[in-house]
């Protein structure tokens, strides 16, 4: 197919989803109403409507909503490609996440039946009454959740990974020093060094980042106050083009709430306000068991984090409401996973009265809150937090816990960060395995958090600063490489995996940039 | 030759003890020749009253100076502050500059605060002013947030009125006052809508010339339950008081952090969520209050030494040993005589507050009222001449 037919074919797929937007009658509505303006001609009807439109800043928000449509969901390359191969093309991938899913969903149906509660349930007045009163401090509720267990946590999902085979590829061809000496045996396409400089060539050694070239020891005047001033000029300019590129280098403290939000195009709309007005009212209504597990992953998890336990009462506000949203069902289309469907009670196994369960069709599990906490450090507006994780989650999260061979997709990092260590550090990566502590028993959790609750909140904000600019989250598996190059020295000397758990238990002081400037960049090839 | 630091303590926490040990200093009893005494409040009180007259020789050193006691009382504190004032506007200072409502531009880091029982009436003729507000009675001897309680209504307190036959509180003729009462501020700036206030330890080795240090590494504790400014939480405690002292028996403290944040967390959420223009102005004003209270001579002299988490202990343990470098350098026994102004490296997580002997050698009058970087403090600040930089006071 070439060019120009697939061209027109993503521009009519980005037609068709902007069209009937919120954004679309609103441009529209403006067009209109600039009709009485004496500068609009007749004759120039066109070219005035439109420079209008870029003068008063609407084009700009086109602009931008038509790259965060290429960015969230690329148009088929092909008329005829069947859905699912947008959500997975690898026919193996997508038939162990369907088995995946059937586990998921049978422990949740499971715990259901075993404790006796309904998977959803209408809320009775006075408890309606009640939550509504004490909204802003759930955290202050205690409710017995010592039977309730996460429905699966991350080694799980990390030994359904470590199974998976292609049964095309016949490996045993690469016996001996080629072979992969690492848990994942799954021949996905991964970047090596070479390939990671050129595509991350704003993090090489010339140029200025944040995260080291801002250190207190640098005067400002050679890298940091400039770099303020650009950022400053890319959030009056409101471009998501300009600051997910200026985002690449690091985005200034002061900066950073309005240049995430410019680059995943959540904008203060107020229909965004109302609907999450619409979501905390769902979750007034009723009551659903996921909410139990919400309840105690955020007391296992972010209550007890140093930086993360104040905001305790809004991961409720936000993850309680996720969990209804069904905006987010439309992630499915490019999700390898597939939302699990339940039966209403007393309606019968008839597949149309299926509904999705939960309604946003994420089932949380062991950890889901860390991917909301860091949030908080930069917006402190229920709403905006809210829209601002969706957002995010819809984008990148949703690939750390799906099976799928995105480049972005966990299993592919797991892969890329084995293959890493193995050709860069072959003798450390040797030596852990013939101890029993292959890396990525100990990497794993990192990488499915994208570190998030391991590091510093300042140094995970650098991080994600990249995640956001380059839209992948390649950055995470090379992170979690240099960390163990940087901590080499030591996992040389150690014995068992306890003791290498233990070298790698604490990353809380770790300066992130440096480490992947140096891993990708002074590394010897 | 310096010999070997010869020390005392009647303060058994291991933060100290450890400290001492490591720098492989001598334990002595207080009867013997020793060179460096951590004293607790009371000895210090018995040492340095007016009675016993007593006086350190040249190699001596005590971790509080003699007039402390007038420092960690509340009343003396506001007494201080309020004299500080008005000395500085019979000088004519720019300092006690004020602004077209009578409010100092500069100096105005107090809430309206008076002294009961000796003010009494002021008090009420102020509250009269404006009877929907509450006010927060704080007794004048005590710390770690005990026997704290809100007002909103006169009735409340009337028993601390001077000429109250059912006045129940001591000491009238001593002189020394029972409660200081503060307007109270409802409106306080939450996290995650809780409370918080902020733990910062200066230490000062000279009040003059005035040196003193602050240690980077202060926190933020956060109140457990959600602040509400409704007046029937006024008699729950855990709403407002930020004190670890009473969070500790709230049924929500939570042992493993301790409700508590790094300042560097702090201002990472700050900058975050209000800009780096805002935060930095709110940091130089704390710094400009600890400064001028000093000068004031209203310190709160007592921190407490009793670690409640394992960080909480790293914590106070290399605070601890920062401020003994400074106080101590090199380990030697000290002598009166050194010129106290320890070089940068010898800071560890201090940084230099205020060091008057190095402000003074730069030769600009209006340097007071500027911080680093030529800026000046308060959204009034706009006069003054572009003073120079004061050397060696950096913040970062």
């Amino acid at each position: 197919m070439d060019d120009g037919s697939e061209l027109s074919l993503s521009v009519a797929h980005i037609v068709r989803r902007l069209k009937g937007s919120h954004l679309h009658a609103q441009i529209e509505r403006r067009a209109k109403e600039c009709l009485h303006q004496p500068e609009i001609r007749l004759d120039s009807l066109r070219e005035d409507v439109r420079r209008f439109l870029r003068t008063s800043g609407w084009e700009r928000q086109l602009q931008n909503a038509v790259y965060r449509e290429l960015q969230v969901q690329r148009p088929p390359s092909h008329p005829a490609a069947p859905l699912e191969h947008l959500k997975e093309p690898l026919a193996y991938m997508r038939k162990a996440q369907a088995c995946w899913e059937k586990r998921v969903l049978k422990s949740l149906n499971s715990m259901s039946a075993e404790l006796g509660v309904p998977l959803a349930r209408m809320r009775p007045a006075a408890e309606q009454k009640e939550l509504t009163s004490k909204w802003n401090e759930m955290g202050t509720d205690e409710p017995d959740l010592t039977s309730f267990r996460p429905v699966f946590a991350p080694k799980d999902f990390l030994e359904v990974l470590i199974s998976l085979r292609n049964p095309n590829y016949d490996s045993s061809e690469d016996v001996g020093v080629r072979s992969h000496w690492g848990l994942i045996q799954v021949p996905l396409d991964v970047r090596d060094i070479p390939q990671l400089r050129r595509a991350y060539a704003e993090l090489n050694l010339t140029t200025g980042q944040l995260g080291i070239d801002d250190h207190a020891h640098i005067h400002p005047d050679l890298f940091e106050n400039e770099y303020l001033q650009i950022g400053k000029k890319v959030v009056v300019e409101q471009d998501s083009a300009a600051a997910q590129q200026y985002s690449r280098q690091g985005c200034s403290t002061g900066l950073r709430a309005d240049l995430w939000a410019l680059i995943l195009n959540s904008n203060n709309q107020p229909q965004d306000a109302m609907h999450y007005e619409q979501l905390t009212a769902g979750v007034v209504q009723h009551d659903l068991l996921v909410d139990s597990l919400i309840y105690k992953d955020v007391k296992l998890t972010a209550s007890n984090d140093d930086y993360y336990f104040v905001f305790e009462d809004f991961l409720y506000q936000v993850l309680l409401c996720f969990s209804r949203d069904t905006a987010v069902l439309e992630h499915f289309k490019y999700n390898s996973a597939t939302p699990p469907r339940s039966f209403v009670q007393g309606k019968g196994e008839d597949e149309e009265c299926a509904v999705v369960y939960p309604p946003n069709g994420v089932i949380p599990f062991h950890g889901f809150s860390m991917y909301v906490a860091p949030l908080c450090f930069l917006y402190n507006e229920p709403s905006k937090l809210y829209s601002v994780f969706r957002e995010m989650y819809i984008r990148y999260f949703f690939r750390l816990h799906s099976i799928s061979s995105s480049s972005s997709g966990v299993v592919s990092l797991c892969l890329q960060f084995e293959r890493l260590l193995q050709t860069h550090l072959p003798q450390l990566f040797y030596h852990l395995r013939q101890i029993g502590a292959q890396p990525l028993r100990i990497a794993f959790k990192w990488m499915v958090r994208a570190f998030s609750g391991y590091l510093s909140t300042d140094q995970l904000l650098l991080l994600w600063d990249r995640i956001l600019g380059y839209d992948s989250l390649e950055i995470v598996a090379v992170l979690a490489a240099a960390v163990f190059a940087f901590r080499a020295e030591n996992l040389m000397e150690v014995t068992s995996l306890g003791s290498a758990e233990a070298v790698l238990a604490d990353l809380s002081t770790l300066k992130v940039m440096p480490l992947i400037q140096i891993f990708l960049f002074a590394t010897a090839i | 030759m310096a010999g070997k630091v010869k020390w005392v303590t009647d303060i058994e926490k291991s933060v100290l003890i450890n400290n001492f040990e490591k720098r492989e200093w001598v334990q002595v009893t207080e009867n013997d020749d020793w060179n460096f005494y951590w004293m607790s409040i009371q000895t210090i009180r018995n040492v340095f009253s007016v009675d016993t007259g007593y006086r350190l020789s040249d190699d001596q050193m005590v971790n509080h100076f003699p007039n402390h006691y007038e420092l960690t009382r509340k009343d003396l504190m506001i007494k201080n502050i309020k004299r500080y004032r008005k000395e500085l506007e019979k000088e004519g200072s720019p300092l006690a500059e004020k602004d077209e409502n009578g409010k100092y531009n500069y100096l105005d880091f107090v809430p309206v605060t008076f002294m009961l029982p000796s003010d009494y009436n002021l008090f009420v003729e102020e509250y009269r002013k404006n009877p929907s507000s509450t006010w927060i009675m704080k007794p004048c001897g005590k710390a770690q947030g005990k026997g704290i309680f809100l007002i909103n209504k006169l009735s409340q307190i009337k028993k601390w009125s001077r000429d109250s036959r059912t006045s129940t509180f001591v000491a009238a003729s001593s002189g020394k006052e029972a409660y200081v009462i503060s307007l109270y501020i409802d409106n306080p700036l939450l996290i995650g809508g809780k409370k918080f206030d902020l733990r910062l330890y200066v230490l000062v080795t000279t009040y003059r010339p005035l040196k003193c240090y602050m240690y980077k590494l202060g926190f933020c504790r956060f109140c457990t339950v959600k602040y509400t400014p409704s007046t029937s939480e006024l008699d729950n405690m855990f709403v407002h008081l930020t004190n670890v002292a009473i969070q500790k028996h709230g049924d929500d403290y939570n042992h493993v952090h301790g409700g508590k944040w790094t300042v560097s967390n702090f201002r990472l959420y700050l900058e975050s969520t209000r800009g780096k223009e805002v935060t930095s102005r709110l940091f130089d004003q704390i710094h400009w209050i600890m400064v001028q209270s000093l000068k004031a001579v209203a310190v709160n002299a007592s921190p407490s030494l009793t670690s409640s988490t394992a960080n909480d202990r790293i914590l106070k343990y290399n605070l601890i040993n920062d401020t003994l470098n400074i106080v101590a350098p090199n380990g030697d026994v000290p002598d009166c005589r050194w010129n106290r102004s320890p070089p940068r490296e010898a800071l560890g997580n201090y940084q230099v507050l205020y060091d008057e002997e190095l402000q003074a050698q730069s030769d600009h009058g209006e340097r007071d009222l500027r911080t680093r970087s030529g800026q000046s403090l308060g959204s009034k600040g706009t006069k003054g001449s572009a003073g120079a930089r004061p050397p060696a006071a950096t913040w970062k």
